[in-house]
């Protein structure tokens, strides 16, 4: 038995499925276009930020946020690769794939991989957009970020295929977005520097520090700057082990949830 | 009137028992499928798709075993997979691609891909009168087409054994019974075919029958031989019908 083959296949089911669906793309982008030009513009003024590694010198809210819009734009996209699944289960066409005689460890990893080249294709057309309203970063971060993008994709794309495994119906996505993404994104370092949060509430930044969104965006702010965060890999790496390891529980069909609903 | 098993068959289920929790939704089943055409008739309710959901490894249970083509699936699940062709009662077909595509799709998760994949694709395509079809977006087929697509990708892979769980549901009844003959005549040609229905006009005198209810077997045999002289439906209608 032959394992690439399925691999290609499903990242390029994944793929036309975004080119199907051309929504999909520009709410994609102009969710964080919103905020880089909107939200941060008003904010600019409100927040003053020191110099904090990976910066040498005062930058402006616009480009601090960048990364977390980066991050931003992984988390939805692995929710909505999440969401797809639960529709394939609802629909009926998740069976083909778990009746293929392939490794369910490996199905899932394809389409983990899948909905990875999307978000990373997704985040560097935001990086585009961005850079022409003159938000640019060094040149070697553009190439930096790339292995930082893939880890940040992996891990959301394995919590989204987690969520998925353990969400009953369609309807209960709502659920998700407020329970999971809304707080996953604001109790993070994507908006405002943990040291800011600190000064507010302690509990706060102990939980946005905890948070793993957090070190994903940790991870592709010093890689934008052409450096190494270990700190925020080892809890991306952790993370995505915990996550994968959920999803493949999930799965599983002796003991997971899925029994119920397959 | 439970049959004895024969070892050689290419699906066999031995002792098999499943629960919802409390719900016992199949106990202790029984039976062995041999070449041809097997029916497995049930009522709505009877057990058949969670039988057909154990037998494909949707979910699996710990009370009993399930041996395909020599392989015992909790065992050697891939192996037995691969000798393994479904058909769902919910159409698994991708609507926004093509008849090929699709068939394309099913091949990759089985391991083929290229010129060998294509082959077999319009192989199989043929076989069930489709080839001219191939590249029709699977949302402008009719409800017939879309079946028999779904039939020829189960059987890209040349499986030993064919499953189809209701296969005809929401057919009208040229389309219905068009897909009944052509799964028939599949298994003269030597198929392993386990077809679920509630619907006895599917089923032929020379079929192998299997009859469920309230997760029992309650009949395993030839059609002809089982109801004798009275008509298959008033034949499972007294077995399975409200009792007077």
């Amino acid at each position: 038995m032959r394992w690439l083959p399925a691999l290609f296949a499903i990242m390029r089911r994944e793929a036309l499925r975004f080119v199907h669906q051309r929504e999909r793309f520009i709410s994609a982008l102009v969710r964080p276009l919103v905020w880089l030009l909107v939200f941060a513009a008003g904010f600019r003024a409100a927040l003053g930020l020191s110099i904090t590694p990976p910066y040498q010198t005062y930058i402006t809210y616009e480009i601090y946020i960048v990364p977390g819009l980066c991050g931003m734009v992984m988390l939805f996209n692995g929710m909505q690769s999440s969401l797809s699944l639960v529709y394939d289960r609802e629909m009926g066409s998740m069976r083909l794939l778990l009746t293929s005689p392939l490794p369910r460890w490996w199905l899932l990893t394809c389409k983990l991989t899948g909905s990875t080249v999307i978000s990373i294709l997704q985040v560097y057309a935001f990086l585009a957009i961005a850079a022409a309203f003159g938000i640019t970063m060094p040149t070697v971060g553009y190439v930096a970020v790339l292995p930082a993008l893939m880890l940040a994709g992996l891990m959301l794309g394995a919590l989204g295929l987690a969520l998925s495994s353990f969400i009953k119906q369609l309807e209960n996505f709502a659920g998700v977005m407020n329970f999971v993404i809304f707080p996953m994104f604001f109790l993070s370092s994507a908006l405002y520097p943990l040291w800011k949060m600190a000064e507010s509430s302690r509990l706060l930044h102990n939980i946005c520090a905890f948070n793993p969104f957090t070190h994903a965006v940790e991870l592709i702010r010093f890689a934008l700057y052409g450096q190494f965060n270990f700190a925020a890999l080892a809890w991306v790496l952790i993370a995505t082990a915990v996550f994968g390891a959920l999803a493949l529980w999930g799965y599983d069909p002796a003991r997971g949830l899925i029994r119920k609903r397959a | 009137m439970i049959a004895d098993g024969v070892t050689t068959a290419a699906l066999e289920v031995r002792n098999l028992s499943f629960s919802y929790g409390p719900k016992r939704a199949l106990a202790d089943v029984n039976f062995a499928v041999p070449s041809g055409f097997t029916a497995l008739l049930g009522p709505n309710g009877a057990g058949k798709s969670t039988l057909f959901a154990l037998l494909t490894r949707l979910f699996t249970s710990a009370d009993g075993t399930i041996t395909i083509a020599g392989h015992d699936l909790s065992r050697q699940p891939r192996h037995a997979l691969a000798e393994m062709g479904v058909v769902f009662q919910q159409s698994t077909l991708d609507l926004d691609l093509t008849v090929q595509q699709n068939l394309l799709y099913f091949a990759a998760l089985h391991g083929l891909s290229g010129r060998d994949a294509a082959q077999r694709a319009e192989t199989a395509l043929a076989r069930l009168n489709m080839a001219e079809r191939a590249g029709e977006k699977v949302r402008n087929l009719n409800g017939g087409h879309r079946r028999r697509t779904e039939i020829a990708r189960a059987l890209l892979h040349d499986p030993q054994v064919l499953l189809l769980d209701e296969p005809t549901v929401g057919l009208d009844a040229a389309a219905r019974a068009a897909i009944t003959q052509h799964v028939h005549d599949l298994a003269h040609d030597g198929m392993t075919v386990l077809w679920a229905t509630h619907l006895s006009d599917e089923i032929q005198d020379d079929d192998h029958l299997l009859i469920l209810h309230q997760g029992q077997l309650l009949r395993d045999g030839n059609v002809s031989k089982l109801r004798g002289k009275t008509p298959l439906s008033n034949y499972f209608l007294t077995l399975t019908g409200p009792k007077p």
